[in-house]
């Protein structure tokens, strides 16, 4: 079975507004609304288009984290994953761990392809995938913006700092998704209810043998320093004497 | 004391100007004994740039045909070998550092800390989390090893003027061939490097089209700056990924950044706050760009664009 294993973390929806709380322990998450990490679904999507390619036979979906991240789960498989693994974990795991943890399920699963979103938004790491990589040993291709697999190798174009980047690696292999590889299609209703009838298994991290004490501590948050508002300027030469005035230009 | 290790980015026989920045960062750790990395083709050029790096120890220069172009897979497993020793592990956050670094830390299980900002003591730092709307202190375990990649718009690059010695190193370590590079497209051309610049002009949306986003850079040209691009105009197709500016793209930290016809999204001011001086403008005056820019001006583009350059 030719599969493709997709990373789906649950994280504050991307339009919310996160705040810190007053005492610093961390963000607010009452009433916040909760989504899959976009760069995921992004993967999910991914992953869904080359399995219709014929390039797969079944995606799996795999979240680590609380129950409530079943929601998610579901939300996959409705997007048309074929199955989802729950793997339950209390909050605030490391990128470390969570990359041992889907060690555990790749050599469970044996998948020819990781595909994970390039970071998470909560806590913006960008870890995840390079260490899965480096733990199984094998490729990785991050920062996704066109994925190409041709027989055993997988010819992905990556957003570099110097502009696109193409590169083939020997698979399995991870591939991490960036922004414009796709956009992720709409959920419809039908989708929704034929989801419910798809396998979505919960499996406990300890029964995973995975550590997953943290070693590095977040000992307070707190709210960025704001910018103060400037000042408008009436037309152009206005700006141009400001600037001069400032030795900007 | 605190050894540290910085991996050096280069290309075409040039050290990134990222670098004088992860060594700007691996100064402020307190006692520190700092050396570069050198992993390239043959690297005398880079490495002697490194090496004339104020605060540099030494430079340890790995010359092997693998090493260019750079692929996270292959340099890995030699940085992980050089990091034996050290109490911390510094890249880049540049896509370079951000896919090389969490690959060095696995293979020393060791834990990362990504887009550092500022080292408040050898065990402490701190680091943005949600699109930079919480900065975190982290505390560091005690007797560790540490990887991290350095936020470079937070640093000062140091200047050059030193002397460190350069050793060359052959390392015994076997390298994958499960990774090939294929072909990269860059069209910087003569522009100044939009991560490093002092100026930046960046286009949005508002411009309209590929052509129009153009008109950027006679602005661009008078003021010798960089151009950026929103995400929109990106994912518009207007300018090309290596542009954009933002959570998602490059962040910044210009002398005087200019946003031209760019709402102001948040993931796009994540990009840009730590600019010194940020000039907005926008038709729209309720454009949430306008309430960080320094200086606003409300008005056609198209029109105001010719006005400001001839003023210049």
């Amino acid at each position: 079975m030719r599969r493709i294993l997709v990373g789906i973390k649950r994280v504050i929806d991307f339009n919310v507004r996160v705040r810190v709380r007053p005492d610093g322990s961390g963000v607010v998450t009452e009433g916040v609304k909760m989504s899959a990490n976009p760069f995921d679904s992004i993967a999910l999507e991914e992953a869904i288009r080359l399995r219709e390619r014929g390039e797969a036979d079944e995606v799996l979906a795999v979240s680590i984290g609380p129950t409530e991240a079943q929601q998610q789960l579901r939300d996959a498989l409705a997007m048309g994953a074929d199955r989802a693994i729950l793997v339950k974990a209390d909050a605030g795991l490391e990128p470390p761990a969570v990359a041992r943890t889907l060690l555990k399920l790749v050599e469970r699963e044996s998948p020819r392809l990781v595909l994970l979103g390039k970071q998470a938004i909560d806590d913006d790491s960008n870890q995840t995938g390079q260490m899965l990589a480096a733990l199984w040993d094998r490729p990785q291709a991050t920062f996704a913006s066109k994925i190409e697999i041709q027989g055993e190798v997988a010819r992905v174009t990556r957003e570099v700092d110097a502009g696109l980047e193409t590169i083939e690696v020997d698979l399995p292999a991870v591939c991490t998704a960036d922004l414009r590889l796709n956009e992720p299609r709409y959920i419809k209703l039908p989708d929704i209810m034929k989801a419910k009838k798809k396998p979505l298994d919960v499996v406990e991290l300890a029964s995973l043998g995975v550590d997953p004490a943290p070693r590095l501590k977040v000992v307070k948050l707190e709210a960025p320093p704001q910018r103060q508002k400037g000042v408008i300027v009436k037309d152009a030469a206005e700006l141009v004497a400001a600037l001069k005035q400032k030795g900007l230009v | 004391m605190n050894r540290v290790l910085v991996v050096a980015e280069h290309a075409d026989g040039r050290l990134n100007a990222a670098v004088a920045k992860c060594v700007a960062c691996a100064r402020t750790i307190p006692d520190s004994e700092i050396t570069v990395a050198v992993l390239a083709k043959d690297g005398g050029e880079v490495a002697a740039a490194a090496a004339a790096l104020e605060g540099v120890a030494r430079v340890l220069l790995v010359a092997n045909p693998s090493n260019e172009p750079a692929l996270a897979a292959v340099l890995a497993p030699q940085v992980a070998k050089l990091a034996e020793g050290h109490a911390f592990v510094l890249g880049p956050s540049t896509t370079f550092g951000k896919d090389l670094m969490p690959r060095v830390a696995a293979l020393l299980d060791a834990p990362q800390v990504s887009d550092v900002m500022a080292f408040e003591s050898a065990t402490r730092l701190r680091r943005p989390m949600y699109a930079a709307n919480a900065i975190a202190t982290v505390e560091l375990p005690a007797g560790r090893s540490v990887v991290a990649t350095v936020r470079v718009a937070s640093f000062q690059a140091v200047p050059a003027g030193g002397k460190a010695p350069v050793e060359p190193v052959t390392l015994d370590v076997k390298l994958p061939a499960s990774t090939r590079f294929v072909s990269v497209t860059a069209a910087r051309g003569d522009r100044p490097d939009l991560q490093t610049a002092a100026r930046v002009v960046s286009g949005g949306r508002a411009l309209g089209s590929a052509e129009n986003f153009k008109l950027i850079q006679g602005l661009a040209d008078k003021l010798g700056a960089a151009i950026g691009a929103s995400r929109a105009a990106v994912d518009a197709g207007y300018a090309p990924n290596e542009l954009q500016v933002g959570q998602t793209g490059k962040i910044i930290a210009p002398e005087l950044y200019v946003a031209v016809g760019i709402s102001g999204a948040i993931q796009h001011l994540t990009g840009i706050k730590d600019a010194r001086t940020i000039v907005a403008i926008n038709k729209d005056p309720e454009a949430p760009i306008f309430e960080v820019a320094d200086y606003g001006l409300v008005g056609d583009l198209f029109s105001l664009l010719p006005e400001i350059e001839k003023l210049l």
